[in-house]
Formats: C-alpha cells, sequence, structure tokens
C-alpha cells in the first residue's frame, strides 16, 4: 500500500465523559490518493470520526495522524487542519464572506498566504471546481451544488493532500450532488488528492476504491465496494440496503437470468445485458 | 411580503471614482466634512460646504433622485426640527404674523441652519454609503481602528462579525419567509390585527429563525476553525488598501473646505 495520509488507530472518543462513545475502537487507513468512503446510518459515528481526522475533536483513546502529523500535539492543528481540509454537510453554513473569491481567499488569509499570490490560487481552486464564472457572486444566489463547490475550492485553494467530505451532498437536489460528486472524483484522478467521502447514500460509496461500513460507532465491514455489496445479508443488520442495481441483479438472477457477480452500477448492468444479448 | 427583495444598505455600483477611493479615507473625510458642517455658524457658510458635497455627488455619478431619496427616512426629524425652531424660538424682528403666531427673522434662521445642517449631515452619510460596499466599509473600519488594538479594542473581532452579519441576513431573510410561508399554510396570520397582534404573531416566527440562527453559528465556527481561522493574528488580506493620488487630492480638497468654513465665519 502507498504512504499513509490519514492514520486512524484504535481510537474512541465520547462527547461527554460518562456519554456512551460515539467512535469506539476504529481503525482506518487512507493511502495517498485513494477515494475512501464511510458509509453509515445517522448517529452511526462517521461524522464523529471526520471531526476527530482534522482535530475539531481530539481521540480519547488511540492516535490519529495526518501526514505523519498526530493531532493531539497543539502544535500541529494548523498544518493538520491545511492539509486535511473538511467540507460540512451545510452548504449554507460553512461560507463565510459575501463574495464567493473572497470566500475561496479566506482559507488563505487565515494560513498567511502572501497577497500577491492570492489571486492565482484563487483562480485555479476555482477552475478546478468549474466556478471560476462566479468569482464576484454572493453567495446566497447559487445553488447549494454550486455553493459546495465553493466550499470545496475554499479547501483546494489551501493545497491539501486529502479532503474529508462529511456529508457534503446530503443537503442537495440530485443534480448539485452528480455535480458535487463528479467535481470531487476528477480531483482525485488529475490531482491525486486523497478523498475521505462520508455519506449514507450507497450509489456515492459505489464509485470510491474502498467502503468501511460504520454501525454504533465502530467500523463493522471493510472492502472494495464489489466485496460489500455483493451480499445484501451482510448489510442487513446495519440498516443499510445494497444499491439499487445490485438488488436488480440479484432479483434477475433468482429469476434466472444469468447475470454475473458483482454489479454495481447502471453502466454495468447496462453491459451485462447487453453481453447475454448477443 | 417578500423578504428576500430587500437589498442590503444601499450601495450603487458605478465605476467613480468616489468610488474607487480607499474606505479609509473615505470614512475620515466623512468625518472631516461632519466637522465642517458643525463648524458652520453662518448659511455664508454652508455654501463651500453645499459646492463640496455637490462636486462629489457629482463626481460618484450617483443619481441625485437617489441622494433625495436617502433624505425620506429623516424627512419628519428635518421638518420638525424646522417647525419647532420657527416657532419657539425667541426674536427681536417680527416677520410675518400668522395669527396664532409670530414668525421673527431670528428665528426663521437658525430653523434654517438647523434643517439644512440636518440635511447635509444625511446627504454627506449617505454618499459613504452609496459609494462604498458594506463590505469594503467594514474593511476600512477594521483598518482605522485597529492601532486600538494597543488598548484591547477587538478591532479585527468586531469586523469579522460585521462581515458574518452581511453574509448572513440574506440567508436568514429567506430562511424566515420559509417559515413565514409554512406558518401562513398552517393557519398563522401575520398582516391583520393591531401592532400588538402582529408583534405577537411574530414570536412563531422568531423562535425558529433564532433556533436554527445558533445552529447556523455552530456550524460556521467549526467550518472556519476547519479552514484554520484562528483570530487576526498572523492573518494576511486578499484585499489591500492602497492610498493612491485620487485620494490625497480628496484630502486636500477637504483641508480647502475646511479653511473656507473657518474663513466665512470670520467674515
Amino acid at each position: 500500500m502507498a504512504e499513509p495520509i490519514i492514520s486512524v488507530e484504535h481510537v474512541s472518543f465520547a462527547y461527554e465523559e460518562d456519554a456512551p462513545l460515539a467512535v469506539s475502537d476504529v481503525s482506518l487507513t487512507v493511502e495517498r490518493g485513494g477515494f475512501h468512503a464511510i458509509l453509515g446510518q445517522n448517529g452511526s459515528g462517521k461524522s464523529t470520526l471526520a471531526k476527530l481526522i482534522n482535530g475539531l475533536y481530539l481521540p480519547g483513546k488511540g492516535r490519529v495522524t495526518v501526514c505523519g502529523l498526530d493531532t493531539q500535539e497543539d502544535k500541529n492543528t494548523w498544518e493538520i487542519r491545511r492539509r486535511a481540509g473538511m467540507v460540512f454537510q451545510n452548504p449554507d453554513n460553512q461560507l463565510v464572506t459575501t463574495v464567493v473569491r473572497e470566500d475561496v481567499a479566506f482559507g488563505l488569509e487565515n494560513i498567511g498566504v502572501p497577497t500577491e499570490e492570492m489571486p492565482a490560487r484563487i483562480e485555479k481552486a476555482l477552475a478546478d471546481v468549474g466556478m471560476l464564472a462566479f468569482a464576484e457572486r454572493a453567495p446566497h444566489t447559487l445553488s447549494g451544488g454550486q455553493k459546495q463547490r465553493v466550499a470545496i475550492a475554499g479547501v483546494l485553494a489551501m493545497q491539501p493532500e486529502a479532503i474529508i467530505f462529511d456529508e457534503s451532498t446530503a443537503m442537495l437536489d440530485p443534480r448539485g450532488r452528480t455535480e458535487v460528486l463528479e467535481a470531487v472524483k476528477r480531483l482525485n484522478r488529475e490531482q491525486g488528492i486523497t478523498v475521505l467521502w462520508i455519506t449514507h447514500f450507497m450509489e456515492e460509496a459505489v464509485a470510491c476504491g474502498r467502503v468501511h461500513v460504520m454501525h454504533d460507532g465502530r467500523i463493522v465491514l471493510s472492502g472494495t465496494p464489489r466485496e460489500i455489496f455483493q451480499d445484501a445479508e451482510k448489510l442487513r443488520p446495519y440498516r443499510l440496503d445494497t444499491p439499487p442495481m445490485a438488488r436488480l441483479a440479484q432479483r434477475l438472477r433468482a429469476a434466472g437470468m444469468p447475470l454475473r457477480e458483482g454489479i454495481l452500477t447502471v453502466e454495468e448492468m447496462a453491459k451485462e445485458v447487453e453481453r447475454l444479448c448477443k | 411580503m417578500a423578504l428576500s427583495n430587500i437589498t442590503l444598505g444601499q450601495y450603487y455600483p458605478t465605476d467613480s471614482a468616489v468610488h474607487k477611493m480607499d474606505p479609509r479615507v473615505k470614512i475620515l473625510l466623512l468625518i472631516a466634512l461632519i466637522v465642517a458642517i458643525f463648524l458652520a455658524q453662518s448659511l455664508l457658510a454652508f455654501l463651500p460646504v453645499a459646492a463640496y458635497l455637490l462636486l462629489a455627488i457629482r463626481l460618484s455619478r450617483v443619481p441625485v433622485r437617489m441622494m433625495i431619496k436617502s433624505l425620506k427616512p429623516l424627512r419628519l426629524i428635518i421638518i420638525l426640527t424646522f417647525l419647532l425652531n420657527v416657532f419657539f424660538l425667541q426674536g427681536e424682528t417680527p416677520l410675518v404674523d400668522l395669527g396664532f403666531a409670530v414668525i421673527k427673522k431670528e428665528a426663521l434662521l437658525t430653523a434654517v441652519h438647523y434643517s439644512l445642517r440636518l440635511v447635509l449631515l444625511v446627504l454627506g452619510s449617505s454618499l459613504l454609503t452609496l459609494t462604498t460596499p458594506p463590505i469594503a466599509l467594514t474593511d476600512g473600519l477594521e483598518r482605522l481602528l485597529s492601532p486600538l488594538r494597543v488598548i484591547r479594542f477587538p478591532a479585527h473581532e468586531m469586523a469579522m462579525m460585521m462581515s458574518i452579519a452581511l453574509r448572513f441576513i440574506p440567508t436568514l431573510l429567506e430562511e424566515a419567509d420559509k417559515i413565514m410561508k409554512a406558518q401562513t399554510a398552517r393557519g398563522a396570520d401575520f398582516e391583520s390585527g393591531n401592532l400588538i397582534a402582529r408583534a405577537k404573531a411574530m414570536v412563531p416566527l422568531l423562535v425558529p429563525l433564532f433556533v436554527s440562527a445558533f445552529r447556523r453559528a455552530g456550524d460556521l465556527a467549526m467550518a472556519m476553525e476547519a479552514r484554520c481561522y484562528h483570530g487576526g493574528e498572523g492573518r494576511t488580506r486578499l484585499r489591500v488598501l492602497k492610498c493612491e493620488k485620487r485620494d490625497y487630492i480628496a484630502c486636500a480638497v477637504t483641508a480647502l473646505l475646511i479653511a473656507a468654513v473657518v474663513l466665512a465665519g470670520l467674515l
């Protein structure tokens, strides 16, 4: 495996001293350039895990490192947050200023990037998410998907190694969701940015390199999407469904159609049906 | 009532020299103008002030009707100032006898003086807000107040608060509109009844709005922290304010204005 960017070792965390553990004994490694998904129902602890990774919360037990920097050490905090940026759920509650380009500048201002360097970095970041044309707009005039892409640009301008998406598509309409996911996939593919994609949408996890299923604060399943989604029975106890195409394939197989195993997307299904028809 | 139609502030964009001026300079010049207006003790001394303002309005290319509109919210106070002074000030020389009161010449002069002073003050400050976007104003204020940091005045924090407020006003208005519609759909009545009834009807609107505002604040604080925000220290800026030739010229003209006003007082 390539060099780990994010490494979580036996981490436990509770919000208050006597409260039940929100995250309990979780271990996870994300390699450089990887695209991992954390899948889980509400309250499974996936959001808490995200906030543990960039030092917004500190683990009660265990160790979290980003690029070898321990989140427990104060002096690392800002470097960790720069290297592992985070995009949150609510598109309205993470933009700080009244103009898009100034919002992208916000992070740069915080980490003390010289003024002369800013315009180029802002323009590149906005272009990378396809929002350059909106640079002078006010955030409240943008759609949800556009706001999320601005938020991504804000993180991107800080030149991070990894970006953690904490249910960043949960509040978007289907179009906005595709828009954001496509932008993120492109960043991962073209710029090698490590992605940790936290979601409760099965379909989104299908496109990832590795999927970790969380339930009650623990990681209960880990593997490639194919390994995870093949067996609907395995997922049932965690109140998760297999993606629609996998379910359809299963029913078609049960009805006697000789489909191959491991079909997860519409494209794969189309190809397989085409193959069978020949 | 569409709440989202409310535009923030009264910025009127053109690309005039006045718009392009450094907001710090504009704020300081407004203070100088206010001083000049209060120094002007005679109607004659108002002449240079009025000329100065006319010139500035002309240069800013803000339409005159916008300037007149800016007087509207204060029209009652201006008229009241005038009337009170006209009728209640003592004087020597009777001018007109209206039957129920005699208007004295001195009273009339003072009344004109005071109301003119108000008009000029409002026009001056409106010119600032019409030609400067709120965010630039905030920026200028932060820079001007930053020397006060030595006495622990939170200049950066205040400016950050103001700009976050500016950012969230449209968002909260939208939300208020949504809540209002949701409650109207369930039979709430915001529009009829007397003032008290209407104020009472606002309570079920304000409670959810406040709750959501606090949640937003929590989210935003976390998002800001995640983007390495740690106060004003060590922060660089995207926008750097720079005084240019036009700013120096404006300062010189304003200095001339004050001189003219003082001179007019001596005549």
